[in-house]
């Protein structure tokens, strides 16, 4: 069984780093706006689309420019995509005659789909009509995903530029990520998947008659053009509500590995992107390994528990124990395990096996992927964002034991960037610890939990988690579709995607603002100790905040099961 | 106020492109190359439709192979799995019924194990394969509902084993709609 494990993920690991490695550079090109192979099909579309906006090529925004632009736009798909619900029975691409979406749950959806979180209270074929998963989900898919990387492009600039107040223009880098890196890879990834049984059409449902008799009704729909965003751009709410544990999302092994793929590649890639713009790749590879090194390790314990299967399910008569339950047999426990690792740290959240079937320890290792502030490659653009807010705190400890003021790359990181940093690492899990505590101690809130004891608790835990951590996957037995949820969920979702895009903004500008210094003796940021002094803070931080829900709920559960 | 009508522009524009044109570019290429994936990979047997390739049924007759148990009963219009989890009584409970069930139609011994996907429900509750292990359990009794020889249903399920890709991800499966239309050829065939 290890040999079989080691041989199927030990060479995606390595594709994916080769894979990292070569977008990374890509993506460096197009945002300083250097040729790309691209730019002879789409630099014309590029240029179309900023003249019809009004916006030079060459414009500049300050941080709080950017951040209002960023805003306001967001803003507007918010209001969009709410808008869009609650209107979808009176406009067209309605074959199923879906009515409107109750308001809270639409409050939810369109807060979740703008934050790239994609949390869905609803399901999917039984919820939102052709129309609104196009216009209202799929946008919102692109859209999230292009703020996330135009932000951290713009913290890179950041730290890139000196002596400036200015930090690139926000309407340049949403144009860039869209034409040349997010539309493209959907596009190819899309019809790759069509190629192998996703389905794409405006069919409505199809009625039919089994070789037995019954009666069988199938959803269909436009959903490989979802799909296929909904990984690049590391957004994961499914078409369907299986995810892409449904056939028609994820038809054979193949499309699994391209989805688990995609969604990986671009968070994966911007650590290079980092150390290419900043002319020092040391700098990238630096925090790409300590990325990779916390992935491998979850990836591990993970597998070595979900194999090792579940005892009651021995004991029933289940040969070998095998955990097939919430699995699907074409992916088996080895693949949804990869897939479950994958999307926990990458704030995904798509699923191709139920979590909430998983064996505890594995469930306890998504909690916790979630909880550290999704940095393990994390979310597109804010992925990168949260580990350099971690860089500043580490490199803040690190100055306090050599007593000296903490430097990065030539940058005197000063008590604005560290309070900065602060917020943005601190105010997400307070705000969940706060909305679990209230959900603990509302008794309507508790009985939504399907499952009693320690894995009730954790389904509660993992929501929250999720919800902050803008990641979006849930221990599904939670019935999350009340008002409470929605709302609260929602501000939760606001709080996680927010406090770390502003802080990172902030940061942005002041670093920019800058000059370069060389004191000579400084930390260095490429070294050994570096890369564990990091996973080390990000251990910690996340590991202890969360420390007493994780025992009472996952490990409880694991020391019972046994 | 300036930037709140050019953010109105460049989302109006963006919707258009991200939300129309991508997702009804997909459609056209899809439908005009590939109509039968795009549509569902629907299954026709003497000109009826009979299923997808890809999504499960509920198949309760002996003379039948069966599918995985399903969280929703093989409803394709709502997906979706137990969500139970790995210490449930609810759990432990279902699967000890449906062991005692697969023994009992299969005639397997009263502490013979059972391959585990046979046993659990899948996530979407829509699964069309099952390991080749629980199809071959079931053999015996398909054979001897069609009174065919029990060798030639084995062969055929070998025939319909599908591999892990490449040899390394995945598992081997057999997908139940396939097998079990191919019975029914075998038996027409005197």
């Amino acid at each position: 069984m290890l040999e079989k494990t080691l041989v199927a993920v030990l060479p995606f690991i390595v594709v994916l780093t080769i894979g990292a490695v070569f977008v990374g550079r890509y993506l460096a090109r197009v945002f300083q706006g250097q040729h790309t192979f691209l730019t002879p099909i789409v630099g014309g579309v590029e240029r179309g689309l900023l003249r019809i906006f009004g916006v030079r090529q060459d414009e500049e925004q300050t941080w709080k420019q950017y951040a209002v632009s960023l805003l306001l736009f967001n803003a507007l798909g918010l209001c969009f995509l709410f808008i869009l619900q609650l209107l979808q029975q009176w406009l067209p691409g309605n074959p199923q005659h879906l009515g409107a979406v109750r308001l809270d749950t639409a409050f939810n959806a369109a807060v979740s789909f703008m934050t790239n979180t994609n949390w869905q209270s609803y399901s999917g074929e039984t919820t939102m009509s052709y129309l609104t998963q196009m216009l209202g989900m799929t946008v919102q898919n692109f859209l999230s995903a292009a703020t996330g990387i135009s932000v951290a492009i713009a913290l890179v600039r950041g730290f890139v530029r000196r002596s400036t107040n200015s930090i690139g223009c926000f309407w340049v880098d949403l144009t860039r990520a869209l034409v040349y890196v997010l539309l493209p890879m959907a596009l190819v990834l899309s019809l790759v998947l069509v190629s192998q049984g996703t389905v794409q059409t405006l069919r409505p449902t199809v009625a039919l008659t089994t070789l037995e008799g019954q009666a069988q009704r199938i959803a269909v729909g436009p959903a490989a053009s979802q799909v296929a965003i909904k990984h690049v751009g590391t957004n994961g709410g499914g078409f369907f509500n299986a995810n892409a544990a449904h056939p028609f999302e994820s038809p054979n092994p193949f499309t699994d590995l391209l989805l688990v793929f995609s969604l990986l590649l671009i968070p994966a890639a911007l650590p290079f992107t980092f150390g290419e713009m900043l002319g020092d790749r040391k700098q990238g590879t630096a925090l790409f390994l300590a990325m990779l090194i916390m992935f491998s390790i979850g990836l591990g314990i993970s597998l070595h528990y979900e194999l090792a299967g579940n005892p009651a399910l021995a004991q029933a008569g289940v040969a070998g124990g095998v955990n097939m339950e919430g699995k699907e047999q074409r992916f088996g426990p080895i693949m949804s395990t990869l897939f479950a690792q994958s999307t926990t740290v990458t704030s995904t959240g798509a699923v191709d096996s139920m979590h909430d079937s998983f064996t505890p320890i594995p469930g306890l290792i998504m909690v916790f992927n979630m909880t550290v502030g999704e940095v393990i490659f994390g979310g597109v653009g804010v992925g990168l964002v949260g580990m350099l807010l971690y860089v500043v705190l580490t490199l803040f400890i690190v100055g306090l034991m050599i007593g000296r003021t903490p430097e990065y790359l030539g940058k005197k990181l000063e008590p604005r960037e560290m309070l900065m940093a602060v917020v943005g690492l601190l105010g997400p899990p307070i705000a969940m610890l706060l909305m679990a505590g209230l959900a603990f101690s509302i008794p309507s809130a508790v009985a939504s939990a399907a499952n009693t004891g320690s894995h009730g608790m954790t389904e509660i835990i993992y929501a929250c988690a999720s919800a902050a951590g803008n990641n979006g996957s849930a221990f599904a037995g939670l019935n999350a579709n009340t008002p409470f949820y929605n709302v609260g969920l929602a501000l939760l979702m606001l709080v996680g995607r927010f406090a770390t895009i502003l802080p990172g903004l902030a940061i942005a500008g002041s670093v920019a603002a800058k000059k370069r210094v060389q004191s000579g003796v400084t930390f260095s940021t490429t070294s050994t100790l570096f890369v564990f002094m990091l996973i080390f803070v990000v251990t910690i931080v996340g590991g202890l905040t969360y420390f007493s829900p994780l025992v009472l709920g996952p490990l409880l559960e694991f020391l019972k099961l046994r | 106020m300036k930037e709140l009508k050019r953010a109105l522009i460049v989302f109006g524009i963006l919707v258009v492109i991200t939300g129309i044109i991508y997702p009804l570019t997909v459609t056209g290429i899809a439908q005009l190359t590939m109509s039968h994936r795009a549509n569902g990979s629907l299954v026709t047997v003497n000109g009826h439709v009979v299923g997808s390739e890809l999504i499960g049924q509920q198949w309760t007759s002996p003379k039948y192979f069966h599918g995985r148990p399903s969280a929703n009963n093989y409803d394709a219009s709502s997906s979706g799995g137990s969500n139970l989890g790995p210490s449930s009584a609810d759990l432990e409970k279902s699967v000890a019924e449906r062991i005692a069930k697969v023994r009992s139609e299969n005639g397997l011994a009263a502490d013979a194990t059972v391959p585990a996907d046979l046993v659990t429900a899948s996530a979407s509750g829509l699964d069309p394969d099952i390991s080749p292990e629980s199809a071959l359990l079931q053999v015996q009794r398909v054979a001897a509902a069609r009174g065919l020889v029990p060798s030639a249903v084995e062969n055929l399920v070998t025939v319909n084993t599908r591999k892990p890709f490449l040899g390394i991800w995945g598992q081997s499966r057999v997908n139940v709609l396939e097998l079990n239309i191919a019975l029914d050829k075998l038996s027409e065939t005197p």
